[in-house]
């Protein structure tokens, strides 16, 4: 048969080299920035947002979703119109865009999620100068394809996201006894053992130094990450 | 009169600090505090932009954007509510501003250009910056001055933390610290602890 007929339509410039749509190295994209090209750990992309808002769990997750659909979006526009976009004016052109989309989050999470966007209060709308967007924009989807750019960008959220759902549910278990706002920590620790909520953990210093100590458990696992000083 | 400025101005630097309070702007304050020198003119950066840009956008929060502002122009356009164009605006204005205060400050300072010029550029997606002015639309003052006076109470405050850390960084370059730990970790550990400190001023009042 015929090698040239067997060859899969190509959409959007998805599978145009022949490359099956999951195949190693778009996994490789997809997986990277979970451990090693995190990007809060390993790349520093991204930490004001990360931090502020981690004090329960339930705001990380919104936020988690919100940054995985903006990065999703902004990454395949910027990749689809790469050749397009003059050198010199790519940053205003990037701002447009995320800003854009990020208007877009704001205003949904106020019609249907108010009591979250209460909580959230600027910081949804700080993800347009969140770095992680824009330097993977830069990094990424300004030189590589539509679909390689959507895995990049989902990855890249996905990682972020694991970081702040991390600090957010030991800042929350610990601070507060509760987990996505239901008590876990039963009654009886509290009355008979004496147990007490640590409200430190609640407090800006405590999310700083969890994220601390998440890096140094990272690196004494995975020695390749650390860094000369 | 001038107690309420002054008493703006020291909870903007103390208490409700950019880096320890709220953490705007930790990925320049982590990238650039490795030596003393560019955190000082990090720091100046952001005092000079966050002064400009925080009462430009309060004036045209308040005569263009906000429920009702446009009534100067006629009675019907006293309904319109543009609130939700904020964001882009004030992402606009600041971009602008930095690119205008690159520009005039290569023009007639060289010498500053010298020392500021590589941090402008990176100023603009500072979240500082932007935080000013999201803070600046929630905190509903009372006019153009009090903007300008937070403005710069947040950029003081962000310039004092930036000049502390990096001081910080200089010196610990020669202590042991574990392998894993070196750089980024105990940068955030420091941060934690500077913060701890910060909150000793919470409930200050003039």
């Amino acid at each position: 048969m015929d090698k040239k007929n067997t060859k899969k339509p190509s959409f959007l410039f998805i599978g145009r080299s022949d490359e099956p749509i999951l195949s190693k190295k778009n996994r490789k994209l997809l997986t990277d920035p979970l451990d090693d090209n995190n990007p809060i750990t390993v790349q520093v992309l991204g930490i004001c947002s990360a931090l502020a808002i981690t004090v329960q769990l339930k705001p990380a997750v919104v936020m988690t979703m919100s940054v995985i659909f903006v990065m999703a979006c902004s990454n395949v526009i910027i990749s689809v119109l790469r050749n397009l976009i003059p050198n010199r004016i790519r940053i205003i052109v990037f701002l447009v865009v995320i800003s854009s989309l990020v208007a877009l989050v704001d205003q949904f999470l106020k019609a249907y999620a108010y009591d979250v966007s209460k909580e959230l209060s600027i910081f949804i709308g700080l993800i347009v100068t969140n770095c992680i967007v824009m330097g993977r924009l830069e990094a990424f989807a300004l030189g590589n394809g539509v679909w390689k750019s959507f895995l990049d960008g989902i990855g890249n959220a996905i990682g972020y996201g694991i970081i702040l759902i991390i600090v957010a549910f030991f800042r929350e278990l610990f601070g507060a006894g509760t987990l996505w706002g239901i008590q876990v920590i039963p009654d009886f620790i509290y009355e008979e053992y004496g147990y007490v909520n640590n409200g430190f953990m609640l407090l800006s210093p405590m999310a700083l130094i969890t994220v601390g100590l998440i890096i140094w458990i990272q690196r004494s696992r995975n020695r390749t990450l650390i860094e000369e000083n | 009169m001038l107690e309420q400025y002054l008493n703006l101005f020291v909870k903007s630097i103390f208490i409700e600090n950019m880096v320890f309070a709220y953490f705007l702007g930790m990925c320049s304050y982590l990238a650039i505090s490795k030596t003393l020198k560019n955190g000082v003119g990090m720091g100046f950066a952001v005092i000079f932009v966050l002064t400009i840009t925080v009462p430009l956008n309060y004036l045209i929060f308040e005569y263009l954007l906000s429920d009702g502002a446009l009534a100067w122009i006629g009675p019907e356009y006293a309904e319109l509510d543009l609130s939700f164009l904020s964001l882009i605006m004030f992402i606009a204005v600041i971009a602008s501003m930095v690119q205008l205060v690159e520009m005039i400050v290569e023009k007639f300072s060289p010498a500053l250009y010298g020392s500021l010029g590589i941090f402008l550029p990176l100023i603009a997606v500072n979240c500082a910056i932007l935080g000013g002015s999201l803070f600046m639309q929630i905190k509903d003052f009372s006019g153009v001055s009090e903007a300008a006076v937070y403005g710069f109470g947040s950029g003081v405050g962000w310039f004092l933390a930036i000049v502390g850390i990096a001081a910080i960084r200089e010196k610990i370059a020669y202590s042991n610290i574990p392998a894993p730990l070196r750089g980024l970790g105990i940068t955030f550990i420091i941060t934690g602890l500077m913060a701890i400190g910060f909150m000793s001023f919470m409930g200050i009042k003039l």
